[in-house]
C-alpha cells in the first residue's frame, strides 16, 4: 500500500508582459502529474531539461506553490502545506540537491547544518543531539571531527554525504533527491549511490530520484516516470520501461544514451535513426494538435503509457 | 604504428601553473600523437589536466602564470609557447575549437550568419558573396533546418543543441585539419549529444580531419572514438585502441572507472568505489606511482617505484606494471569504500 499519493499535480508560472505587467500566459512547469509512493522504494524522475522534474519535486515537499491537485500523505491532506517546523509531512519528507554546496550555509559548521532539522523537529538535549550528530556522520562514512569544519573544507562527494546526513536526521519515510550525483565525478558518484542504497536497506527509505542520466536511474530506481514538457509519457516498473518502451519519447531517450561497448556502435545508430525517423512520421500518435502529451492509459497493472485513443501499440 | 600520416605530434609537454612562487604542473610530461583522419579521446575525472592538454594546444593560456614547455609540433611550428601573434593565424584555421558551453561561446548581440563569417574573413579571401554561400553551406552542413534565417537569428533565439551545431560550423568553416573538442556535449540532453556525435563523427569522415576529443564520459568515448588516452593527475597512464581499451582495460584505474558506470543491466550490484581522492593540484604527488595510495591492497615494494609507460599490445600503452600480479575480479578489487 502506498503511504503517499499525488494527484493531478500542476504547477503553472505565470509569464507577465505588457504594458500593465498583465499576466499573458503560463508556463505549464508540472501539468497534471499522478504518483503513489510505496515504502523502500525508488521512484525514478527522468527527462530533458526544463521537463518539469525539479519543480515537481520542490512542489511536493512545499517549496514551490501548487496551482491545483493534491498531495496526501498518510490519510491527510497536505497540499501547500508550508514548511512548517512542526508538521510531520515536514519532519518524514526531506530533500536532497544536486549542488549541496549552494544548499549549506558556508558560515556554519557541518556540525549545525546537520542539526537544523533536529533543531526543527525533535527536542533533543546537547548532549542526546550531539550524539546523534556522531551517529549521523558514522552512518555517512565521516570522521567525527568533520562537525568542526565548514562546508567548503569537503570534496563534492563529501558535501553531498554530509547533505545525506541532515535529509536522514530525523529518520524520514521519503527522501526526495534532486540529481544527487550529477555533479560528481564517476568513482564519487560511485560511493554516493552504493550509499544511498545501504541507507534505504537500512531504513526502509523511500526515494524520488530525479536525474537525467538514465543509466543512474536504471541502476537505483524500481519504478520509473519519464517526464516531457511538464506530463508524463510513460511510467512503469524499471523492466517495463527499459524493455518494453512504448512511447516514441521514450524510444528516442533510450537509444541515445552512450554504451561502453564500442562494437555496437555502427548497430546503435542503425537503430537511433530507426527510431527518429518514426518520431518524425508518427507525431500524431503521441502529440495531440497541440503538441500536448496525451493523458496517461494504462497498458498493464503497473504500465501506463501516453497516447492517442484512436492507435495504441499493443503490449 | 608508423602507418597513419601525423597531424600533430606531442612530446614531454608540461603546463604549469603558478600559485604564490611555484609552478605546480597540471599536464606533467604528456606525449601523444593524433593522426589525420581519427578521432582521439582524452579521458579522465575533473581535475586531471584534460582541459589544460587541450588550451596549451590552442595556445590559450596567460602567458604571465603559465609555464608550457616541451613539444607540440605541427606541420613544422612548435606550438608550446608560440607568441600570440603567430598563433591567431593557426587558431581557427589550422585548428578549429569546440568548447562545453555554446553560449558563452558566441556573441550575443551578433547574428549567427555574421559570427559564422567572421573567422572567414580572418582567414580567407572570399568576397562577401562567396562568405555568404559559405555560411549558408556550413549552416546546411551541420544539419541546421532553414540556415537563411538561423543565420539572421541571434544566439538566444536558438536551443542548446543548435547553438552547439552553430559552434561547430564556425569551428569547420576554414576546414581545419585539426579540431579540439573540449566536452562539447556536456551541457547538452543526452538526445541531442547523440545527434551532435553523429554529426562529429560524419564530419570527420567526410574531411579526414583528426579531432581531440576532450570528456569525461567513456559512454561518449566508447560511442565515437578511434584512440583513447586516459588522463589521471596530470599524466596519461593508459593509451589504446578504443575496442582494445574497453576490452582489455589494464591499469588498475581505467579498470575501476569501467567498474564504477551504472551499467545498464548492473541494477542490483554494488557499483566499485576508487578509494581516496583525486589529489589537487598542489597536492598531486610527484614522486611514485600516482595512483599507488587508492590502490591499498599491493605491497608496496610490488610498484614499479617511477611507472613509465608500457607497450603491452600494438599501440595499447600502460603506466604499471603491477597489474600483472593481482586480480582485478578479486574481492579487493571488488569491495573497497
Ligand atoms: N520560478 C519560475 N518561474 C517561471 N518559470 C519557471 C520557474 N521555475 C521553473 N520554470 C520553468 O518551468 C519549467 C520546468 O523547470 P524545472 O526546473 O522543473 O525543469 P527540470 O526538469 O528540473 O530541468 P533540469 O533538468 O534542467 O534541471 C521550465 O520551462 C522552467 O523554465
Ligand atoms: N588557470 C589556472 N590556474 C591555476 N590552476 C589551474 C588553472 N586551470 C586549471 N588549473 C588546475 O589544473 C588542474 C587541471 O585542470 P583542468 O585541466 O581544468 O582539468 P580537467 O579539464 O581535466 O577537469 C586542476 O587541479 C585545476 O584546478
Ligand atoms: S604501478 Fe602499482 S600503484 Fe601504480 S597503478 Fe600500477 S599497481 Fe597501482
Ligand atoms: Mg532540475
Ligand atoms: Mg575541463
Amino acid at each position: 500500500m502506498s503511504f503517499m499519493q499525488i494527484k493531478d499535480l500542476c504547477v503553472h508560472y505565470p509569464i507577465r508582459g505588457g504594458f500593465f505587467n498583465r499576466v499573458v500566459d503560463h508556463v505549464y512547469a508540472v501539468d497534471g502529474v499522478n504518483m503513489e509512493f510505496e515504502k523502500g522504494k525508488t521512484y525514478g524522475l527522468v527527462g530533458e531539461s526544463g521537463s518539469g522534474k525539479s519543480t515537481t519535486g520542490k512542489a511536493i515537499i512545499g517549496l514551490e506553490k501548487i496551482t491545483s491537485g493534491s498531495i496526501i500523505y498518510e490519510g491527510e491532506n497536505v497540499t501547500n502545506q508550508r514548511r512548517e517546523r512542526t508538521s510531520a509531512y515536514n519532519r518524514d519528507i526531506q530533500m536532497i540537491f544536486q549542488d549541496s554546496h549552494s544548499s549549506m550555509n558556508p558560515r556554519k559548521r557541518i556540525k549545525d547544518i546537520i542539526a537544523e532539522p533536529i533543531r526543527n523537529f525533535l527536542k533533543l538535549s546537547d548532549q542526546e543531539e550531539n550524539r546523534r550528530i556522531n551517529e549521523l556522520l558514522a552512518i555517512v562514512g565521516m570522521p567525527e571531527d568533520a562537525k568542526y569544519k565548514y562546508p567548503h573544507e569537503f570534496s563534492g562527494g563529501q558535501k553531498q554525504r554530509i547533505g545525506i546526513a541532515r535529509a536522514v536526521a530525523c529518520n524520514p519515510k521519503m527522501i526526495i533527491a534532486d540529481e544527487p550525483v550529477s555533479a560528481l565525478d564517476l568513482s564519487v558518484q560511485a560511493q554516493v549511490l552504493n550509499f544511498m542504497k545501504d541507507i534505504q536497506q537500512e531504513y526502509g527509505l523511500s526515494y524520488l530520484f530525479i536525474s537525467h542520466d538514465l543509466g543512474v536511474v536504471k541502476h537505483m530506481c524500481d519504478h520509473i516516470s519519464i517526464m516531457y514538457k511538464g506530463r508524463f509519457v510513460e511510467t512503469g516498473r524499471r523492466e517495463d520501461v527499459y524493455k518494453n518502451p512504448q512511447h516514441i519519447y521514450t524510444q528516442r531517450l533510450l537509444s541515445a544514451i552512450p554504451n561502453i561497448e564500442p562494437s555496437t556502435r555502427i548497430a546503435r545508430k542503425a537503430e537511433r535513426q530507426g527510431v527518429e525517423a518514426i518520431y518524425q512520421t508518427e507525431q500524431h500518435k503521441y502529440y495531440d494538435e497541440n503538441g500536448k502529451v496525451y493523458a496517461l492509459k494504462q497498458l498493464s497493472s503497473t504500465h501506463s503509457v501516453a497516447m492517442s485513443t484512436q492507435d495504441k501499440g499493443g503490449n | 604504428m608508423a602507418s597513419s600520416e601525423n597531424l600533430l605530434t606531442i612530446r614531454n609537454l608540461h603546463t604549469g601553473f603558478r600559485i604564490k612562487d611555484t609552478y605546480y604542473n597540471a599536464v606533467d610530461d604528456v606525449s601523444i600523437n593524433l593522426n589525420k583522419n581519427e578521432i582521439l579521446a582524452i579521458v579522465g575525472e575533473s581535475g586531471c589536466g584534460k582541459s589544460t592538454l587541450a588550451t596549451s594546444i590552442l595556445g590559450l593560456h596567460v602567458a604571465n602564470n603559465t609555464k608550457v614547455t616541451g613539444e607540440i609540433l605541427y606541420k613544422d611550428l612548435n606550438l608550446a609557447g608560440l607568441p600570440e601573434d603567430k598563433f591567431n593565424s593557426i587558431r581557427g584555421n589550422d585548428i578549429g575549437m569546440i568548447f562545453q558551453d555554446p553560449l558563452s561561446a558566441l556573441n550575443p548581440l551578433m547574428r549567427i550568419g555574421e559570427q559564422i563569417s567572421e573567422s572567414l574573413v580572418y582567414h580567407t579571401k572570399f568576397t562577401k558573396e562567396q562568405r555568404v554561400e559559405r555560411v549558408l553551406e556550413l549552416l546546411n552542413q551541420v544539419g541546421i533546418p532553414n540556415p537563411e534565417r538561423v543565420a539572421n537569428q541571434f544566439p538566444h533565439q536558438l536551443s542548446g543543441g543548435m547553438r552547439q551545431r552553430v559552434i561547430i560550423a564556425i569551428a569547420i568553416a576554414c576546414k581545419p585539419a585539426i579540431i579540439v573538442a573540449d566536452e562539447p556535449t556536456t551541457a547538452l540532453d543526452v538526445t541531442i549529444q547523440a545527434q551532435i556525435l553523429d554529426l562529429l563523427k560524419e564530419l570527420q569522415a567526410e574531411t579526414k580531419s583528426g579531432i581531440i576529443l576532450i570528456t569525461h564520459d567513456l559512454g561518449v568515448v566508447a560511442e565515437v572514438a578511434d584512440r583513447v588516452a586516459v588522463m589521471y593527475a596530470g599524466q596519461i597512464i593508459e593509451e589504446a585502441p578504443v575496442e582494445e581499451l574497453f576490452n582489455n582495460p589494464k591499469h588498475p584505474y581505467t579498470r575501476s572507472l569501467l567498474n564504477s558506470i551504472p551499467q545498464m543491466n548492473s541494477e542490483n550490484e554494488k557499483l566499485q568505489v576508487i578509494k581516496g581522492l583525486v589529489p589537487s593540484l598542489k597536492n598531486l604527488p610527484r614522486q611514485g606511482c600516482r595512483f599507488s595510495s587508492r590502490i591499498p591492497w599491493i605491497a608496496a615494494d610490488a610498484h614499479e617505484e617511477n611507472p613509465v609507460l608500457h607497450e603491452v599490445a600494438p599501440g595499447h600503452l600502460v603506466r604499471c606494471t603491477c597489474w600483472k600480479h593481482f586480480d582485478f575480479e578479486g574481492a579487493e578489487g571488488g569491495q573497497l569504500r
